[in-house]
């Protein structure tokens, strides 16, 4: 009995967002299917991966987690540049210091050290500020005109402070991040807003506002659906790609942080906290994740393998 | 699908029986239309109502139950693509795999092993389901030794994995009581196979080289009169696994008989890492039961976790009721804590505070169950609301002091909270895990 496969008419597709400059470009989103669906439509870029680098050395992280960065926690260049060793696709830099209960490092301060990290790494930068909104308009709006031309991703944008940051992302010629908290009609009415400012909407990416696996991580997979649903189907203002911010949120897991003797029904620790972070992107990529900001060198390491075997051909 | 309860009603009994297990025919009729009742279930419903509400009214993928007793578990019955439609009804099933080459000894090791993959969450026990047998020698006795192993070792259900029916039909005579899962019947060997599930009374896993052929054989099983299905498409590459998964989900929820059952996906992947995360892509993407061969509880918890993410209902948060918790046995100096009643918040704190090893009380505040500052940005967790638990719950009988810790999460609270409740407020760490050094350093009553 042949079985006739069942294939969506989507009428439309994702938005395709590049970063960074010429050689060195990341492309991401153009789909016109469900991810990994190759027998239904197109997926003309695989999900691509950022490491994350701070501004200031971490307090809290756990050992596993620090190990691989030994000697460049304190020195945001060294640390990016040990990134690109791990094979990171893009590096992404969080301005922590510049929080107020931190160093409140100011904007100007800011803008120097994404210069000097930007110096010393060819692959396309993500700049995240400190998650104080009002600040991180100041940072932003600094970090956009020092890194003029360079294709950046800067984040994250709400309705408090998208117009200065929307404004130089216009003017320096770089891409935002719009932030919403998992409701998928704030996440479109930003992308209108900003939008309406004129940044085209090939130059924004979705932050839904994702949880660990164990800790919310239900809620983004089903907004994600959602919004992947809607670019599919024309709808516009949820075209963009959408970008999963997963190591800030699974390195605070007791899951990820616990040592075996902490927790020893829960097996060796490394093994479960790269776990962690692997099953939590690999499960957004299901959900039609393109851009993953993670922690760890062996996550990213396991996730390519991973997205390896999901780009290759299901086609009937 | 289509009928509605009433259209389903009209041609029921209408005698209110309850033998179906619902209080009147119309409640049956409902459940049907909701894809809850499958019409197999009301004994009396006339061969003439069967023929015009039997295709109709079967759910689009038909519940198959494994094992027996306590240790049960239901799959199928699922009605949609994507969990944010209604959402997905039984979560995949775990099976661990061991292998008919392995020593008496090794096997029982593993079996005790398995056995212990039990986790707490959210305040309930979650497990995997079942213990696959695999006939990887080709030998009938090996497997019925190792089957004997397994069945003595384990409360848990068996997935017998064995082409040759004689060597099934020997495991089956040591293990049959229990409904094992048969796994299962190919294009070769489905007669026999079906008998043998038909004898027993089991499930059976019907596997196909691809998608059509799987239609095929499926069609020939359910002929033979066997309903008790698991779809195999044979595919074992995660990436044409999906696509598979898909399909067979789609065409069941169009109705395509042939694939109207939950499916089995199998983790084949030697890579320690890999494998696990093949696994939690089949617990996403549609899998009724998966099978892989790692016991270690570092492997198994993120899967378990995400399979109890995937399935929860989006429309309702496991919440927790909102009264006084004491961990350990607190005295009338012990620190009280509030927080949300959302289970997961109420249980990292529950959890953090008992590691603290300083007993004390929670009081989770009724937010509908939803997170610390999803609540406070939903206006559900406000000064107000923790001052009327405060005063409301009978805390302040059972402590002399006044001191409240609130989640560093809503410093902002501490003010307005101080001023309506006459407590006073201690601002305590961010994170949950935090509790204990905060004790340390700042609690005293
Ligand atoms: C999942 C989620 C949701 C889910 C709700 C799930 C639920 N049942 O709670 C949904 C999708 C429904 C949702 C909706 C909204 N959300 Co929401 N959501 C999240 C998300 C992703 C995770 C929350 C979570 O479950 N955390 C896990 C739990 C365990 O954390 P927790 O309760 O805070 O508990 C921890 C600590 O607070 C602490 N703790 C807890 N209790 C106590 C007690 C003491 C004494 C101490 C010391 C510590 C302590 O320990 C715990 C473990 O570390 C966060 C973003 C994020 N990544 O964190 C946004 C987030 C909380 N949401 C947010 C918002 C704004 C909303 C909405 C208001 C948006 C809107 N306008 O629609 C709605 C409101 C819904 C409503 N009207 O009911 C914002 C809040 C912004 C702010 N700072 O105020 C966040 C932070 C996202 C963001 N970055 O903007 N959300
Ligand atoms: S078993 Fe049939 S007749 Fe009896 S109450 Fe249920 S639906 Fe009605």
């Amino acid at each position: 009995m042949p079985v006739t496969i069942a294939k969506e008419r989507w009428t439309s597709k994702v938005g395709e967002l590049v970063l960074g400059t010429e050689p060195n470009t990341v492309k991401i989103g153009g789909e016109s299917t469900l991810p990994f669906l190759h027998f239904e439509g197109e997926m003309p870029n695989r999900p691509q991966v950022a490491l994350e680098v701070w501004d200031m050395e971490p307090a809290g992280w756990p050992e596993i987690l620090t190990a691989p960065y030994a000697g460049v926690l304190n020195d945001p260049v060294a640390w990016a540049k040990k990134c690109v060793e791990y094979g990171a696709d893009l590096v992404c830099l969080t301005m922590i210091s510049a929080h107020p209960d931190n160093k409140n490092t100011s904007p100007a301060e800011c803008a120097k050290t994404a210069k000097a990290v930007a110096d010393a790494v060819d692959v396309p930068l993500i700049i995240l500020g400190c998650g104080v909104e009002e600040k991180d308009a100041q940072v932003l709006e600094a970090v956009a005109e020092a890194l003029a031309g360079k294709n950046c991703l800067l984040g994250c944008a709400t309705p408090e402070n998208y117009k200065t940051i929307t404004a130089a992302c216009m003017v320096h010629g770089h891409n935002i991040i719009a932030s919403s908290p998992l409701d998928i009609n704030l996440e479109k009415q930003l992308n209108i807003l900003i939008t309406e400012m004129n940044l085209s909407a090939d130059r924004i990416v979705i932050d839904p506002s994702v949880g660990a696996l164990g800790y919310g991580i239900e809620y983004a997979y089903s907004i994600m659906e959602r919004t992947r649903i809607g670019a599919l189907t024309g709808d516009k203002m949820m075209a963009m790609p959408v970008i999963c911010l997963v190591g800030q949120e699974v390195w605070k897991t007791k899951e990820a942080k616990s040592s075996a003797e902490e927790a020893p029904e829960w097996g060796e620790q490394a093994k479960r906290a790269i776990l962690w972070e692997v099953i939590t992107s690999a499960t957004f990529a299901q959900a039609g994740g393109s851009l993953f900001v993670m922690r760890h060198p062996d996550s990213l390491k396991q996730f390519r393998v991973h997205i390896d075997k999901m780009m290759e051909s299901n086609a009937y | 699908m289509g009928l509605t309860g009433l259209e389903i009603f009209k041609r029921l009994p209408k005698t209110n029986c309850k033998d179906c297990g619902q209080p009147t025919c119309l409640a049956f009729a409902m459940a049907m239309a909701a894809g809850k009742a499958g019409l197999d279930q009301c004994p009396h419903v006339s061969d003439e109502a069967k023929e015009a509400l039997g295709a109709a009214s079967a759910p689009p993928v038909a519940l198959v139950k494994i094992g027996t007793g306590e240790k049960q578990w239901e799959l199928g019955n699922e009605t949609v693509l994507f969990r944010h439609d209604k959402r997905f009804e039984h979560p995949t099933a775990i099976a661990i795999s061991v292998s008919d080459t392995m020593s008496a000894d090794e096997i029982s090791a593993k079996v005790a092993k398995i056995n212990k993959l039990v986790f707490d969450r959210v305040g309930q026990t979650h497990s995997v389901n079942l213990v696959a047998v695999e006939n990887a020698s080709g030998e009938a006795d090996k497997f019925a030794a190792a089957v004997k192993v397994a069945f003595d070792n384990t409360e848990l259900p068996l997935l017998l994995i064995s082409e040759d029916t004689a060597a099934m039909e020997k495991a089956l005579e040591v293990a049959g009581s229990k409904k094992p899962v048969i796994c299962g019947a190919t294009a070769a060997n489905y007669e026999a196979m079906t008998a043998l599930a038909k004898k027993y009374d089991t499930a059976l896993v019907v596997k196909g080289t691809n998608l059509s052929e799987l239609a095929d054989l499926s069609e020939k099983v359910i002929a033979l009169g066997h309903k008790q299905l698991l779809l195999d498409s044979g595919a074992r590459e995660v990436n044409k696994v999906l696509a598979d998964q898909t399909q067979i989900r789609r065409q069941a929820l169009k109705r395509f008989r042939p694939f109207g059952y939950p499916t089995i996906a199998f983790v084949t992947s030697t890579d320690p890492f890999q494998s696990v995360v093949d696994a939690g892509i089949y617990i996403t993407k549609y899998a009724g039961l998966m099978v892989m061969s790692s016991a270690d509880p570092a492997d198994i918890l993120p899967l378990v976790t995400l399979r109890l993410n995937i399935y929860t209902d989006p429309q309702k948060p496991i919440a927790v009721e909102s009264k006084i918790y004491e961990i350990g046995t607190p005295g009338a100096d012990a620190p009280v804590f509030v927080t949300t009643n959302f289970s997961l918040t109420y249980f990292c704190v529950a959890g953090d505070v008992e590691s603290a090893r300083v007993p004390g009380y929670i009081l989770p505040v009724d937010t509908d169950g939803i997170s610390v500052l999803t609540g406070w940005a939903a206006g559900k967790f406000t000064p107000e609301k923790i001052t009327e638990m405060l005063q409301g719950c009978g805390i302040a009988d059972k402590v002399n002091h006044r001191k409240v810790i609130i989640p560093g999460g809503v410093a902002v609270l501490s003010g307005k909270l101080q001023e309506l409740s006459g407590w006073e407020v201690l601002v305590g760490p961010r994170e949950s895990a935090g509790i204990a050094s905060f004790l340390k350093q700042r609690w005293s009553a």
